[in-house]
């Protein structure tokens, strides 16, 4: 954050891009913020500043119920995504085993492969068990795709990681739970958290998965504001991506901000 | 010495360790008694750090038993040993300050909060690092990092203190430092040390007894006097400080000298015990191999001067003989020099000579002995 470079260094061309370059990123979201506050229906003009959109979007029970189930979902499927996600690390860090290699790479399969194809195989999976859509499995969903988001960064931050600091910790009399919970844990948590968060925003704002595997009862905030647009983008659709806009840039801030307190600590 | 007070705190009988297919600890028995600093020494991969991680726990024996205290612990776990080890690359956590690292293994042991925080104290002042309580491990010096690692595992009062080549990664000088520290801190609190280098200096200055590993094998365990004057193995004589070792064969004998033929001339040394004609090696230092321009008698053994090299308060010479081999003498640096080229007779006190049983001499000495044993029981049977 404090780099002391010169401004002098900063050639014009180099700043007139990077300009360009937040512009392309930035500008569509500025939009719709500033339409949010739009007294006029239609997002064409700006008429006039107001907050009655917040408003009519609190009372739209639906809008709210969805909101909810995107809580929920997100918040349950990142909770099993870290547990089951931290324990595969671990073990793939700890034991030797037969296809070893070939089991660490298929656990990234659900990465590459194009959302659209895995989400029809999940429903073909939970049709052909004959269970039907719901909370659950759109949880299950989601835990399978954000899972090996959360082996690939507790893996990471274990590759560095000295195996004798372990042995320490049992030497000087700690069991193997005890070694976990005071000496493996804490050294992993930066990247059990980004991992977390990882699961947490790609759950958040899924929508190919979700789509398929989604009870009547269990529609997320994405598929309900898919919903909506087909209609038009109304200024409420405005008011809430706001809303998540600046939700997820506070989860945002408060992980890099716990991640830099924990990595200055090492 | 009172052999009463001496105990064995740690036993090895006839410990095996693979890897795999790998043998990396053969048949291995030592007794390493209380109180006592021993060193296991040897070139990397002679087994020795294996050898501590079986005492440590980390790794089990496959044939063979370890006792601890007079206790089988094979069925033992880390936590549940009542040793406490020292990392080569200290193993500090690096998410607790010194004050925690130092504490752990008490507040594992669920010891009382005044009591952990008056022990620790108490070892922070040992080794030297107060004021540093608060000091993550990151922000310390590799020499302050080497006392935390020491002080946590002291700090636990174990019975024995296993020392995985502490030192290996400090500079020369803070290296001799700490050697002086840890041999003070030894006698201080009369614990067992285990310490494992490859550093043989280091093993000289700083052990009571000094066990010589060589591919899994242990080769010998002695004072380091012992192991210096009295090697008894080609390869001890050769890893323990410099030795000059010639290939010979004996000649003749009388009561108390032997004589013996080189490759490159005869000399005498004077031993017993041999056979006529054995072929034995010869281990002669660098300090008691002598040189002169004049004929020495018992000796017709002549070299030529290849070099000098000056290092300090002495001079290395080495002297090249007929068949090849290079042979080291030392002499005090205000001696006269023999000038390079010239060929000059190299001689010994006869008394400050180690022989060696080859490995071939070894067997056929095993042999010879199991036969007249069982000449014996046969008489005593008929």
């Amino acid at each position: 954050m404090k780099k002391r470079r010169k401004v002098r260094e900063f050639k014009p061309y180099s700043m007139f891009y990077a300009c360009l370059v937040y512009l392309f990123l930035y500008l569509p979201i500025f939009v719709v913020i500033a339409f949010s506050f739009n007294t006029s229906k239609i997002n064409i003009t700006f008429e006039g500043f107001t907050f009655e959109w917040y408003w009519k979007m609190f009372e739209n029970r639906q809008l709210m119920q969805s909101f909810g189930n995107t809580v929920i979902v997100a918040a349950v499927s990142t909770v099993f995504s870290v547990i089951i996600g931290t324990l595969c690390a671990l073990g793939l860090y700890k034991f030797e085993f037969k296809l070893k290699n070939l089991i660490s790479s298929s656990l990234y399969i659900p990465i590459v492969i194009p959302e659209l194809v895995f989400a029809i195989a999940l429903l073909i999976f939970f049709t052909s068990i004959h269970v039907s859509m719901s909370m659950v499995t759109l949880i299950i969903a989601h835990v399978t795709f954000s899972m090996p988001f959360v082996v690939i960064t507790v893996r990471a931050r274990l590759a560095g990681f000295d195996k004798s600091i372990e042995e320490a910790a049992r030497d000087l009399g700690a069991n193997e739970f005890r070694t976990f919970m005071r000496v493996t844990l804490p050294m992993i948590s930066p990247g059990v958290i980004s991992g977390g968060m990882l699961a947490l925003t790609m759950s958040l704002d899924d929508v190919v998965v979700s789509f398929f595997t989604a009870g009547p009862e269990s529609t997320t905030l994405p598929l309900k504001i898919l919903g909506m647009v087909r209609k038009g983008v109304s200024p409420d659709v405005n008011a809430l991506s706001t809303l998540m806009i600046f939700g997820t840039i506070v989860i945002l801030l408060t992980s890099t901000l716990i991640q830099g307190r924990l990595e200055k600590r090492m | 010495m009172n052999q009463a007070s001496e105990k064995v705190i740690v036993r090895l009988t006839n410990v095996d360790k693979n890897f795999d297919s790998e043998r990396v600890v053969k048949k291995l028995n030592l007794d390493i008694e209380e109180g006592e600093f021993l060193t296991l020494l040897g070139p990397s991969g002679c087994g020795k750090t294996t050898t501590l991680r079986m005492i440590a726990g980390f790794e089990y024996p496959t044939e063979g038993q370890i006792f601890l205290e007079g206790e089988d612990v094979d069925d033992k776990k880390p936590n549940e040993r009542n040793v406490n080890t020292v990392f080569q690359n200290y193993a500090l956590f690096p998410h607790m300050n010194v004050f925690d690292n130092i504490a752990f293994g008490l507040v594992e042991k669920k010891v009382k909060k005044e009591e952990i925080q008056r022990r620790v104290e108490e070892m922070i002042k040992l080794v030297q690092l107060d004021g540093m309580e608060k000091r993550m491990p990151s922000q310390m010096s590799g020499g302050q990092k080497q006392r935390v690692a020491i002080a946590r595992a002291l700090v636990n009062r174990p019975k024995v203190l296993l020392l995985d080549e502490p030192l290996g990664a400090l500079d020369l000088k803070l290296r001799k430092q700490m050697q002086g520290e840890l041999k003070h801190l030894q006698r201080q609190l009369g614990i067992t040390f285990i310490y494992v280098t490859h550093d043989q200096e280091e093993a000289l200055t700083m052990s009571d007894r000094i066990a010589i590993m060589n591919h899994g094998y242990l080769e010998q365990v002695g004072t380091p006097e012992e192991v210096y004057n009295h090697p008894k193995t080609k390869f001890v004589a050769d890893f323990i400080g410099e030795s000059n070792i010639i290939e010979g064969y004996i000649e003749n004998m009388t009561d108390n000298s032997i004589e013996v033929t080189m490759e490159s001339g005869k000399a005498v040394i004077a031993e017993k015990g041999y056979r006529l004609e054995e072929i034995i090696y010869l281990c002669v230092r660098p300090e008691n191999l002598k040189l002169s321009t004049d004929p020495v008698k018992g000796f017709r053994f002549r070299g030529q001067v290849r070099e000098h090299v000056f290092i300090g308060s002495i001079n290395k010479t080495m002297i090249e003989l007929p068949n090849g081999q290079m042979l080291k003498a030392e002499t005090p640096a205000e001696d006269e020099l023999i000038p390079v080229g010239t060929v000059v007779n190299v001689y010994w006190n006869p008394g400050k000579v180690v022989v060696m049983r080859t490995k071939e001499e070894q067997i056929y000495n095993v042999i010879e002995q199991s036969v007249e044993i069982e000449g014996m029981t046969n008489d005593q049977i008929f």
